[in-house]
């Protein structure tokens, strides 16, 4: 890397178990703020494993572990005192399948907020607002804000996950392949919008599409078996890779 | 196509015509004894109704009565079942579905549910007078509630495992992964995701502890008179349509007809609404 960036989150000899399966191997990584990171990797490498360390995900199911360090502002957040649900609301997270709660549009985006703020009624139907103007997603549903968030179409869906996201004010956003479910459009709109977001969330994304990666993001890590490969900015990785195994998977060999 | 590959598509084919119309034989057999039992009922309860039916109590033989203390009473003892049993299963399913997803205990739990949910109904009303009405001394309505709670529960605790495991794992991690607290998860995402599922299970579940006679028999056994006190002996439906269609009387006989229309009208409306209530389900 050239310019020196402020790290959000450093990874630290983080190895990671599926019960006696080691699914990540010695990852280390410094993830700097405000700026979108991809990962990419063929599937299984573990690129959707690690996002899931960064929010505790992992920790709903036992028999899954991490060992090693990952320090968000320096903090380690694998720590056992860790404060799980504080912990995930600096760290929101966007599913690969759209995940819409069975309840209206407005109380979908409500429902994060109230977790974490008592508001009035006027106050709330500004943060409801802001969220769905910063998804992009205001436009199309100003006028039905009541009705249910199941109704939307798939891309909507999404972006309305990202407003609920969003809304919560997060510091830090991960999307786990976003875009896998939708269609060119959609897709197309979620990654105008993580570029909108990108100056002030740290994003991290997983995709599975190299072009996206290419598109969307400042620093690109490159996973395979469990080991992060190669970590630069996208733009060095994408056209002077330093190692060979990284240049075989971007111009298509394997994966 | 070559002649052999002729002849095995004519054996499917008339394989395919034959089990078509076995299918549709055995339909049309069951349809047959559900028609006639419904018309049957229709026909002889039909000439029986009218509005002395819900104004009047049950009659000494040989006068004119009516069945307003056997349904009052029904509805008392299903109404006290429902609160007694809905809850306890509710939670129990919420227990196995969300707690105790995979663990050796949720299987145990889920077996030993099974074995109470097909345990045949008399059973369940001998228990019930051996631990209730024998200690309290006599028969009462809230022996046969509890009886009634009884065979309600292990329904209502199966809906509601098997709905909230309906549940993408994926909407219950967005939850979390907005920093929701587990119980907040459950009570605002998923028991919503699966509401019109366990409501509908309640449904059924009351539909088919309506019609239970044995249970009542050794537990709220009955009354001739209006009565609301459950410490009692009460009437309901299904015993009071069980002494008077075995009785010699006529108007006994009819009244009893009346009484079987109601109730097989109340399953069959419970029904519809539970049928509503899946097809207005919101698509995921």
């Amino acid at each position: 890397m050239s310019e020196p960036q402020k790290t959000k989150i450093s990874v630290r000899h983080l190895d990671f178990f599926y019960g006696s399966n080691k699914a990540l191997i010695d990852i280390n990584l410094e993830i700097p703020e405000n700026q979108v990171t991809a990962f990419i990797g063929p599937s299984g490498c573990g690129k959707s494993t690690l996002l899931r360390v960064f929010n505790r995900m992992y920790s709903l199911y036992p028999g899954q572990r991490a060992t090693g360090e990952v320090l968000l502002d320096g903090e380690d957040i694998l720590a056992p005192g860790m404060d799980v649900n504080m912990l995930r609301a600096k760290i929101g997270m966007v599913f690969q399948k759209p995940t819409p709660f069975p309840m209206s549009i407005y109380d979908n985006i409500a429902f994060g907020i109230k977790l974490y703020e008592k508001l009035r009624k006027v106050e709330m139907d500004e943060r409801v607002e802001q969220a769905l103007r910063h998804a992009a997603l205001w436009e199309e549903v100003k006028d039905k804000l009541k009705t249910s968030g199941l109704g939307l179409s798939g891309g909507q869906q999404q972006r309305l996950c990202i407003a609920r996201a969003v809304a919560v004010k997060p510091e830090v956003i991960l999307l786990d392949e976003p875009t896998s479910a939708l269609d060119p459009i959609a897709t197309l709109k979620i990654e105008e919008l993580v570029s909108e977001l990108r100056n002030q969330f740290t994003i991290l994304i997983v995709t599975h599409n190299m072009q996206q990666a290419a598109r969307v993001s400042d620093y690109t890590a490159f996973m395979y078996m469990g080991e992060m490969v190669e970590f630069d900015s996208t733009h060095q990785l994408f056209t002077n890779p330093g190692k060979k195994q990284t240049e075989d998977y971007i111009t298509g060999r394997y994966g | 196509m070559n002649t052999a590959k002729n002849a095995r598509y004519l054996r499917r084919r008339f394989w395919n015509v034959f089990n078509l119309g076995m299918a549709m034989a055995t339909t049309l057999f069951g349809l047959f004894w559900l028609v006639w039992i419904l018309w049957t009922t229709l026909s002889y309860g039909a000439t029986a109704l009218n509005m002395e039916l819900f104004t009047g109590d049950t009659p000494a033989p040989g006068s004119i009565g009516g069945l307003r203390n056997a349904f009052v009473g029904s509805l008392l003892m299903i109404g006290v079942a429902v609160m007694i049993g809905t809850p306890v299963g509710i939670l129990a399913g919420t227990y196995l579905a969300e707690f105790a997803q995979g663990s050796r205990l949720a299987a145990v739990i889920r077996f030993f549910n099974d074995i109470l949910l097909s345990a045949p109904s008399i059973v369940i009303g001998l228990f019930i007078y051996a631990v209730v009405v024998v200690p309290m001394g006599s028969f009462s309505g809230l022996a046969g509630a509890l009886s009634l709670a009884i065979l309600l529960l292990p329904v209502v605790l199966r809906t509601t495992d098997e709905m909230l495991g309906m549940v993408p794992g994926t909407m219950r991690e967005a939850a979390l992964a907005l920093g929701a607290p587990h119980w907040k998860m459950i009570v605002q995402v998923s028991y919503r995701a699966a509401r019109s599922g366990i409501l509908t299970g309640v449904l059924l579940a009351v539909a088919r502890i309506s019609g239970e006679t044995a249970p009542l028999l050794f537990t709220a056994l009955s009354n001739q008179f209006f009565s609301t006190n459950l410490d009692k002996p009460i009437a309901n439906v299904p015993v009071v349509i069980f002494q008077f269609a075995m009785s010699p009387y006529p108007e006994w006989q009819h009244l009893a007809w009346a009484g079987a229309l109601i109730a097989a009208m109340a399953v069959l409306v419970l029904s519809l609404v539970s049928r509503f209530l899946i097809k207005d389900r919101s698509p995921r």
